[in-house]
């Protein structure tokens, strides 16, 4: 008897083990969005909450819709929201490509060194992680700025009369994805070149390929799904970034995550804002799919 | 042509390595500049350390962001750990890889996505049932636990992908329970991932600015609000305090870590 008892058992709690965290993640992360596309949907109004009830009871069951594509339609006569999302992606995307050519060498060098060495290059690259992130963003405004460190060492040299215009401008924000994001840029990097088959590479170079070669041919498209991972760890985030471009950016640099947050906090228009997050979420969707289709095909080849 | 190339991989190292630590070393050292000005150094001092702890506002944010830390980062751990069972020891059931991209999702969505939406869910929740009918370091605590709940997923699932289960299978042969062989096996053979999923989800939690500021209400302000709102305005030397401090944490409890495991494997 005592057998069927503990099956029993195991199996409510199985059940238990993976409802618990489905139903939080249900609630807490997926239910919110229906909710973001229905207020999105709806007009702004005076009162608690500051936007109008969409659904109209008109007794029982039955009810009317009344939302509007409204707020949609302003996103896209208004060109200030077109821009700010041109403006997202081509940040978002320039900075992924600077990471990418600061962090592959860097994952490079790590991947070549052994025991300790490795151990303490890599916490080097973890270490900023764990500090602060809203701090490291600070710390480029003692740099930046027309008294900070950058322009008082360039005028002291004698290079600059003038201080440079650095805070506050396009140049900053890169500046600042590039280097708030750049280990999430050098880990995944490191992890497929830590994993490659060096025989290969010794097989290239007894035949007779140049370094040159040998790396184009051999290391870049091994560590493929590294650059992919690494890549989409820095894009889609940077593309929804506030802190940097309102720390670091000036007026004339638009970001979707500030105009949302203007939206929201400054012009207190919960359906407008919502409709600019939705429209966001859209715009991420299609990687997103993507990469873990990709991500999947990968699992299935390894086994 | 190695040595060359080898020349060009460690020159990129190095500036990689300069651009990530400039700027926080130029924080550590200006924490101890007695003038206020980047440019001017007036001395080595530390009255900015004493007027950050004089500073009640910024003491009382820093004691409500711990308070939002541990409970977020347990709670996480938890419903993480669960997750990351359910997922590599269950085989195959039905709506497997849609949990799966839904617990790893908050990994990649960015913040003011993440933010803009637990605070509609609250809104509407307060409306359907009446809770929450006040924001603050409980639905904070909520949204943190939310995101948290990926990364503890990745750094468990993996260490649970990667472990010998014979112990476990041997355990289950002699007679032990399934949860018992949990328990007495398999939580201590992932203890690593569990204390830095912890640790991780404490540090999301502690840094966090976007989500809080949606989520929290009057009278919750956290750490990094504070800190926001203050550079706000310009560069403010407590602030640099603050840096080093957190700084020094870190590097000792990676020291400290780097210690333990090092005894445990000799």
């Amino acid at each position: 008897m005592k057998k069927p008892l503990s099956t029993i058992g195991g199996r409510l709690g199985r059940i238990g083990v993976l409802l618990i965290p489905a139903f939080w993640m249900s609630l807490f992360f997926v239910l919110p969005f229906f909710i973001l596309v229905k207020i999105s949907i709806s007009e702004v109004r005076v009162g608690v909450p500051p936007y109008t009830e969409i659904f109209e009871w008109v007794g029982g069951l039955a009810f009317h819709i009344k939302g509007s594509l409204a707020n949609y339609s302003f996103l896209i006569s208004d060109t200030l929201y077109l821009d700010a999302y041109l403006n997202s992606i081509k940040i978002a995307a320039l900075s992924t490509l600077i990471c990418l050519l600061i962090g592959y060498p860097m994952a490079l060098g790590i991947s070549r060194t052994v025991g300790r060495t490795r151990n303490f290059l890599l916490v080097l690259v973890i270490l900023p992680f764990w500090t602060s992130f809203l701090i490291r963003v600070y710390a480029w405004i003692g740099l930046l700025k027309n008294e900070g460190l950058i322009n008082a060492v360039l005028q002291w040299a004698g290079i600059i009369d003038q201080p440079l215009e650095l805070l506050h401008t396009p140049f900053a924000v890169y500046l600042g994805i590039t280097y708030s994001y750049l280990p999430f840029m050098v880990l995944p990097l490191y992890a497929t070149l830590e994993r490659m088959d060096h025989a290969l590479l010794e097989a290239a170079a007894d035949l007779g390929a140049r370094p040159a070669r040998a790396f184009l041919s051999i290391t870049l498209p091994q560590s493929f799904p590294g650059i992919v991972a690494g890549s989409m760890l820095v894009f889609i985030p940077a593309i929804g970034e506030f802190v940097i471009p309102d720390l670091l950016g000036g007026p004339s640099t638009l970001m979707i995550g500030k105009v949302l947050w203007n939206e929201f906090f400054l012009n207190r228009d919960w359906p407008l804002a919502s409709a600019v997050a939705v429209v966001m979420l859209v715009l991420l969707i299609a990687p997103l799919v993507w990469w873990q289709r990709h991500q999947q095909i990968m699992e299935e080849k390894q086994g | 042509m190695t040595k060359t190339r080898f020349g060009f991989v460690f020159s990129a190292m190095a500036f990689g390595y300069a651009f990530l630590y400039l700027p926080i070393l130029s924080l550590v050292a200006y924490s101890f500049n007695e003038s206020k000005l980047v440019t001017v150094w007036g001395g080595f001092s530390t009255k900015w350390y004493g007027e950050m702890f004089q500073n009640e506002t910024l003491i009382h944010a820093a004691l409500q962001s711990l308070k939002v830390a541990a409970l977020s980062a347990s709670v996480s751990l938890i419903l993480g750990t669960l997750a990351s069972v359910a997922i590599v020891r269950f085989g195959p059931f039905f709506g497997r890889s849609i949990l799966q991209g839904v617990l790893a999702a908050p990994l990649v969505m960015p913040e003011v996505l993440l933010g803009i939406t637990m605070l509609m869910l609250f809104v509407a929740m307060d409306q359907v049932i009446g809770w929450p009918d006040a924001r603050g370091l409980l639905t904070i605590s909520i949204a943190h636990i939310t995101f948290s709940v990926a990364y503890v997923f990745v750094v468990v699932q993996s260490r649970l992908r990667a472990f010998d289960r014979s112990l476990e299978e041997a355990a289950l042969d002699l007679g032990a329970r399934p949860l018992q062989v949990f328990v007495q096996i398999t939580l201590p053979l992932i203890a690593p991932a569990l204390v830095s999923g912890w640790l991780l989800a404490f540090t999301l939690s502690l840094d966090d600015l976007v989500i809080a500021s949606f989520t929290s209400g009057p009278g919750s302000t956290t750490l990094p609000m504070v800190v926001f709102s203050s550079v706000r305005l310009g560069v403010n030397p407590q602030i640099n305090a603050l840096a080093t401090i957190l700084l020094l944490l870190v590097v000792a409890s990676v020291w400290i870590a780097n210690r333990l495991i090092r005894t445990t494997r000799n």
